[in-house]
């Protein structure tokens, strides 16, 4: 019971960046876009914090530096996609790609280089409740941040005008085009809340989760982000509980290659890979497939006139 | 701001048009990271003599970059299969690895033997390794509908982690001071090279081989025809009766012992044992290296050698010049960009328009 809430916490941490990720990339794939780049996006996102946050000795404006990095890259990413209507899937690739390589430059002079903790918030009165208290209601502020992006994300797509707006335009470009909608504009904005979200979540593993920078860091949690989506199927609240779920895995896999299990630490390692393979396959099983992906998701769209 | 830029189809491509695009936009690529590496405070001129002249006028670079083309030969190939036809399949590098580890499997397991059996046994045994592993996202696409594209992606961090732990652990070379790396393959497992004080061997040839058969089978088959019709108009390749989940499965086996096979001729031609980190992102890098060849076999012939190229000098770049890889990595995605969008170009032009949309 002592360890309940640090394991809840550290769960939590473990989750945020794959649920920060995941919330962006859904809102671009509501509008039709499928980014494969958030894996790149990410790890952008996580050099350019690390060294915004050593150069300005500000974590938070390291966190701010790579959300606003990730959103750079899917403004190329939106370049390419919605002005030549190039493929998605290898636009996306060669942002992963280009990504990587750009997240080792920057990172460079910063490998090794150890970074203080942002002091946690905590909310008065309520963190006081035991257990819960301790894991809920105290965590860094883009913890909190986080379960407000999560409400705002439900709100705005489901409540809102212009989430209504953004859902036809995924559902049938052609016809929302037909009506008059801006499609690519509205794209454009679910593209760069993409980035901005991915780059977020890229900052907050280099200075929160490990709060060290090394290459190739994000070990491909930006792909399981994209897993999430899939999983999620159209609903907010299942791509939360996947992201906790994965979060849970993640830290089980760690506690269990400290406790020295007897397995050995490479197929703990590869669980939450071959976790994100099971989750789409019991999906699949189970028949829950919910909304599925937006109707248009992934197609180039050229409007005709 | 209002988007005026408007799309508009071209009604005919000309063919000296298509073969200019790729070139121009590996130039345009080039330009960009001339800029970069100025910006980066080192002499561009000086960087494209050492990533673009030198392995092309030194005998021995020379050789280096035929060697470095061979796997990213065979694993684009088989992904313009993939890529045609319009399934995904990103996770080559997995099966590359694969490849090495079901080859390296059959050399550790020969150890101490000799014979000309060896090397073949090890070649089937690569490309059959790389064939099981893209076997799983093929079938798990349809028999569940899942989307092959992470499901190969998945698998790429699991195939690194399992040769991770055979050279940790069970293949680990007891003579090998620690180090996570298997025995050193006796000559029987190595692919020799073709002549005397060289280090070219004959998986080139094979290379080369897998290429011709790809012009052939494309232009002269029915099923050339089937991945063809099923990527460009799949209801209509249903109409005609070609078996979509069959097609998925055969470009998926195709593509999978592809690389499988450059997996094997890598660790048996080049490393000579396995360890890891031998996968080098090869099978990334052949993405790059189909869509720059604009998914023809010719062109992914042609732009393995170029990328090698490339490969080649930004490893003496490293030293000479002290540039990071990170650089070309940046540079590989880059490429692939303007590549993407010197297509969108070649089938569409592009029309400012004054009116807001």
């Amino acid at each position: 019971m002592e360890m309940l809430p640090f394991i809840l916490a550290t769960v939590f941490t473990a989750a945020t960046p794959l649920l920060i990720a995941a919330l962006g990339e859904h809102v671009t794939e509501r509008a039709g876009v499928l980014n494969l780049g958030v894996e790149g996006m990410m790890i952008v996102g996580a050099a350019t914090g690390f060294a915004a946050a050593v150069l300005t000795d500000s974590s938070v404006f390291g966190i701010i530096a790579g959300a606003l990095a990730g959103m750079a890259l899917s403004a190329v990413f939106a370049l390419m996609v919605l002005v030549f209507a190039t493929n998605q899937v290898a636009t996306g690739l060669a942002l992963t790609i280009m990504g990587l390589g750009l997240a080792g430059l920057i990172g460079q002079g910063f490998v090794g280089q150890p970074r203080a903790a942002i002091p946690p918030v905590q909310i008065p009165l309520l963190s006081e409740i035991p257990v819960l208290g301790k894991a809920i209601f105290t965590g860094d502020f883009v913890f909190f941040l986080s379960l407000g992006l999560i409400a705002f994300v439900a709100w705005g797509l489901n409540r809102t005008r212009f989430g209504l707006l953004l859902r036809a335009v995924g559902e049938s470009h052609g016809s929302a085009h037909a009506l008059g909608l801006p499609v690519k504009r509205i794209r454009l904005v679910a593209i760069l809340f993409g980035g901005l979200l991915a780059g977020l979540a890229g900052a907050y593993l280099s200075l929160i989760y490990t709060r060290f920078w090394s290459p190739g860091m994000s070990a491909g949690r930006g792909w399981i982000a994209l897993a999430l989506v899939v999983f999620a199927g159209g609903h907010v609240w299942r791509l939360v509980l996947g992201a906790y779920l994965f979060g849970g895995i993640t830290v089980a896999q760690l506690h269990a290659q400290a406790g020295a299990i007897g397995l050995p630490s490479q197929f703990l390692s590869a669980l939450p890979y071959l976790m994100t393979i099971a989750a789409l396959l019991f999906l699949s099983i189970s028949g829950r497939k919910g909304a599925g992906a937006a109707g248009s998701l992934g197609q180039p769209f050229v409007p005709e006139r | 701001m209002s988007f005026n830029l408007a799309l508009v189809p071209r009604r005919d491509v000309s063919l000296i048009r298509q073969v200019l695009t790729p070139v121009v936009a590996l130039l345009v690529a080039l330009l960009i990271g001339g800029v970069i590496v100025w910006l980066m405070g080192r002499s561009p001129a000086k960087a494209f003599d050492v990533f673009l002249r030198e392995p092309l006028t030194d005998p021995w670079a020379l050789q280096e970059v035929l060697l470095k083309s061979t796997p990213l030969m065979l694993i684009s190939i088989g992904l313009i299969f993939c890529f045609r036809a319009n399934r995904w399949n990103i996770g080559a590098e997995g099966q590359f690895l694969l490849g090495g580890i079901f080859g390296g499997g059959v050399a550790i397991a020969t150890h101490g033997l000799t014979g000309p059996w060896i090397l073949p046994l090890m070649m089937l045994a690569g490309a059959l390794g790389g064939m099981l592993y893209a076997a799983i996202p093929a079938m798990l696409r349809n028999r569940f509908g899942i989307s092959e594209i992470l499901t190969s992606l998945m698998l790429v961090y699991v195939a690194e982690l399992l040769l991770d732990y055979l050279v940790r652990g069970p293949w680990r070379d007891p003579k090998g001071f620690n180090f996570p790396q298997s025995v050193p393959f006796t000559d029987a497992a190595q692919l020799q090279p073709l002549f005397e004080g060289g280090r070219l061997h004959a998986g080139f040839a094979l290379a080369l081989l897998a290429v011709l058969v790809a012009i052939l089978v494309f232009r002269r088959s029915l099923f050339g025809f089937a991945v063809r019709a099923s990527g460009e108009a799949p209801r209509a390749a249903n109409f005609a009766g070609f078996n979509e989940q069959r097609i998925t499965l055969v470009v998926f086996l195709i593509s999978g012992g592809l690389a499988g096979l450059a997996g094997m001729i890598e660790v048996s031609g080049q490393v000579g044992q396995l360890r890891p980190g031998f996968g080098q992102g090869l099978g990334f890098t052949a993405i790059i290296v189909a869509f720059l060849g604009r998914l023809s076999p010719v062109g992914a012939m042609l732009s393995s050698l170029v990328i090698a190229v490339l490969l080649i000098g930004a490893e003496s770049a490293q030293v000479s010049l002290k540039l990071p890889f990170d650089l070309t990595r940046f540079f590989m995605g880059l490429l692939l960009i303007t590549v993407l969008a010197g297509e969108s170009l070649n089938r569409y032009r592009l029309e400012f328009r004054k009116e807001a949309a």
